[in-house]
């Protein structure tokens, strides 16, 4: 039978959902290992879209171009990409990350003894953390959309070069991803509103936390890939 | 089938939200510096900070590092199959090449 011991650290005690092993084949939750293959596979799909803005990247023939360029009548044209709001916009969804990492803890330590960690305090509060992860998602996702409404305004279109196409499918997709996110985060807050999520519910904050953390890892390459690297 | 587990604390969690907030102003840092921008080892540096950005969180918030290896394969094997897929297709696409020594 399948059994986990649990240790404590130097600050308090923890466990994880997968840690009490359900009765299948592989003593693991079939919901997780479903997230896990399709967190993989949302791997390579970003990975392709990646890769052709890399590829188009410098092959557009008319502006604007993300990145300081002399165009066609020699004269230089500064670059479209805005970094300081992008910067402020991948520190939005890093501190979405710690928020909705706190929120797990405070399902996975509900109902348990008062002790150092989750089980007090504002990290016990599952409500305030979920809050808080949808609350800097839809920052984020503002701050998208007033990109994409700049980009507009200086000329930039999903039609105006290459570009504007990969750089807009790129990040289209990854805001797309954010979108259901968020929306899957208000789901579960709605239900810990209405009835309180608990142990039972922690295999399902789970996934949504793993999706949530894995938009976030693509941002990351993203940031560096597309904004950073000239 | 025993799994000892030891998992972070609330502080920890922050402690790595701080080191992923300092790198990202270390990343964006370099990118206002010109002379940094112009040298060889910029882009290098990015890629390596972002690397190290994309392993803790999925080391420490999506638990890989305490988790199944199961997890771990079904995350590893298609990451690394779209790394390779990105620099096949640099290579192919004339976007990076591998300088021979040959002149033609």
């Amino acid at each position: 039978m399948a059994t986990a011991a649990h240790t404590m650290d130097a600050e308090g005690p923890m466990d994880h959902g997968h840690a009490g092993h359900p009765p299948t084949s592989t003593g693991l939750d079939h919901k997780k290992i479903a997230v896990w293959a399709f967190i993989g596979s949302e791997c390579m799909l970003f990975a392709s879209l990646i890769s052709t803005y890399l590829i188009y990247k410098g092959r557009s023939r008319v502006g604007p171009w993300p990145t300081e360029t002399v165009n066609a009548a020699g004269q230089t044209v500064p670059g479209i990409l805005d970094i300081p709001v992008t910067s402020a916009s991948t520190f939005v969804l890093l501190m979405s990350s710690l928020a909705m990492v706190l929120a797990l803890g405070a399902v996975q330590n509900k109902g348990k003894p008062i002790q150092p960690g989750f089980t007090h305090g504002l990290f016990a509060s599952s409500k305030l953390w979920l809050f808080v992860t949808a609350l800097l998602g839809t920052v984020f996702l503002c701050f998208q959309a007033y990109e994409f409404t700049a980009f507009v305004h200086e000329g930039l279109t999903i039609r105006t070069n290459l570009f504007g196409s990969s750089f807009f499918t790129l990040t289209g997709f990854h805001g797309a991803h954010v979108t259901v996110g968020v929306l899957w985060l208000l789901t579960l807050l709605a239900i810990d509103f209405k009835r309180g999520l608990g142990p039972r519910d922690v295999i399902n904050v789970d996934i949504a936390a793993l999706y949530w953390h894995f938009v976030d890892v693509v941002w990351i390459a993203i940031f560096t890939l597309v904004y950073l690297i000239p | 089938m025993g799994v000892e587990h030891t998992h972070p604390t609330p502080w920890t969690y922050i402690k790595v939200g701080a080191i992923l907030t300092f790198i990202t102003v270390i990343e964006v840092w370099a990118y206002y510096i010109p002379a940094w921008v112009s040298s060889w080892v910029f882009v290098p540096s990015l890629l390596i900070m972002s690397a190290v950005k994309f392993a803790i969180v999925v080391l420490f918030y999506m638990h890989l590092k305490y988790d199944h290896r199961l997890f771990k394969a079904l995350f590893t094997g298609p990451l690394v199959i779209a790394v390779l897929t990105i620099i096949a297709l640099m290579f192919l696409f004339g976007q990076i090449a591998i300088r021979t020594g040959v002149t033609t």
